[in-house]
């Protein structure tokens, strides 16, 4: 079985490498590694925006990077059905590009906040989520400044409607609450899909747990579930 | 291309009515904690400065609409105005 991955690289990014380091622990193969100015992508089954602070946020987190001439391409082959995963500065690229709804706004704290938080998998309806069962509470870490979710109240009840949230900040019982919120985001939103359930975007780091030594396998589980979904 | 006209643009970017603002809240607090009293609704937004080259106001006014919806502004969050001098 392999997966045949591509990483897609900005000026900026830092999670690139985590990235490659997680899907190749799972999968056995390197992901391509695709530098933004190129106008093609490699035949891939999966798509990573990985985090980071591509372009230095100027304008807007991801503003920048969504048009960058390989998201042309990006935005093509996610429309083709492509999986996506688009963690953290990705998210906002993906955001920025259409392919998710809403936006990723300053912190509530206006702080950047770097710590594990817990979350709750909301649907393992998707190649990404497929190994979580739904209602588990995972531990992954989040580095932003910009993770806020905001939607407005009609797209947001259209996720929910659509079973479309992947994942929500929450306690260690699984309850959403204002304090286990670390960013204000909108109903505790962490991670959602586009409308298919090809997209994730998620502001937390499923690459930087996916090692024992580095503390936890939680995000390990999505790589490996990728693998099974999509190879 | 030879245009012209070479204009002045002066794009204000601003929140939405409704989209909390934690940057112009956390202003309106500072300027409190200063002493400036009577103070309300403080809104932070950007402001973006360029000169363009076109045939007429019309067309120089289009393409920077342009370039609001596809890149100086995210129109989810935010509403922008074109002032242009010539």
């Amino acid at each position: 079985m392999t997966l045949k991955a591509a990483v897609i690289v900005f000026p900026g990014s830092n999670c690139d490498r985590d990235v490659k380091v997680a899907l190749e622990a799972s999968s056995g193969t390197a992901p391509a590694m695709v530098w933004h100015g190129d106008g093609t992508l490699p035949d891939c089954d999966l798509i990573v925006l990985p985090g980071g602070f591509s372009y230095g946020d100027y304008l807007r987190s991801g503003a920048m990077a969504s048009t960058s001439p390989v998201m042309r391409a990006v935005v093509a082959a996610a429309k083709r059905g492509t999986r996506l995963l688009a963690i953290c500065n990705g998210f906002q690229i993906a955001t920025e590009a259409g392919l998710l709804p809403g936006v990723l706004m300053p912190n509530a704290s206006l702080k950047f906040v770097c710590k594990d938080v817990l979350l709750r998998v909301e649907s393992n309806d998707s190649p990404f989520t497929g190994n979580y069962t739904t209602g588990d509470v995972v531990r992954m870490p989040i580095a932003h400044r910009d993770g806020n979710y905001f939607a407005a109240d009609s797209e947001l009840d259209a996720l929910e409607d659509n079973n479309l949230v992947a994942f929500r900040y929450c306690d260690g019982d699984g309850a959403l609450s204002p304090d286990a919120n670390p960013n204000g985001s909108a109903r505790n939103i962490a991670g959602i899909f586009n409308q298919g359930r090809t997209v994730l975007g998620m502001m937390p780091h499923p690459e930087r747990l996916a090692d024992a030594r580095l503390g936890g396998e939680h995000g390990k589980a999505m790589f490996d579930g990728l693998l099974a979904a999509l190879a | 291309m030879v245009y012209k006209k070479k204009m002045k643009a002066r794009i204000h970017i601003t929140l939405k009515t409704g989209v909390l603002d934690p940057q112009g809240k956390a202003i309106q607090t500072s300027l409190g904690a200063l002493g400036f009293d009577g103070v309300d609704k403080v809104r932070q937004g950007k402001f973006i400065e360029l000169d363009i080259a076109a045939d007429g106001e019309t067309e120089a006014r289009e393409r920077l609409t342009e370039m609001c919806e596809q890149l100086l502004a995210n129109t989810v969050i935010e509403n922008y105005t074109i002032e242009l001098e010539a």
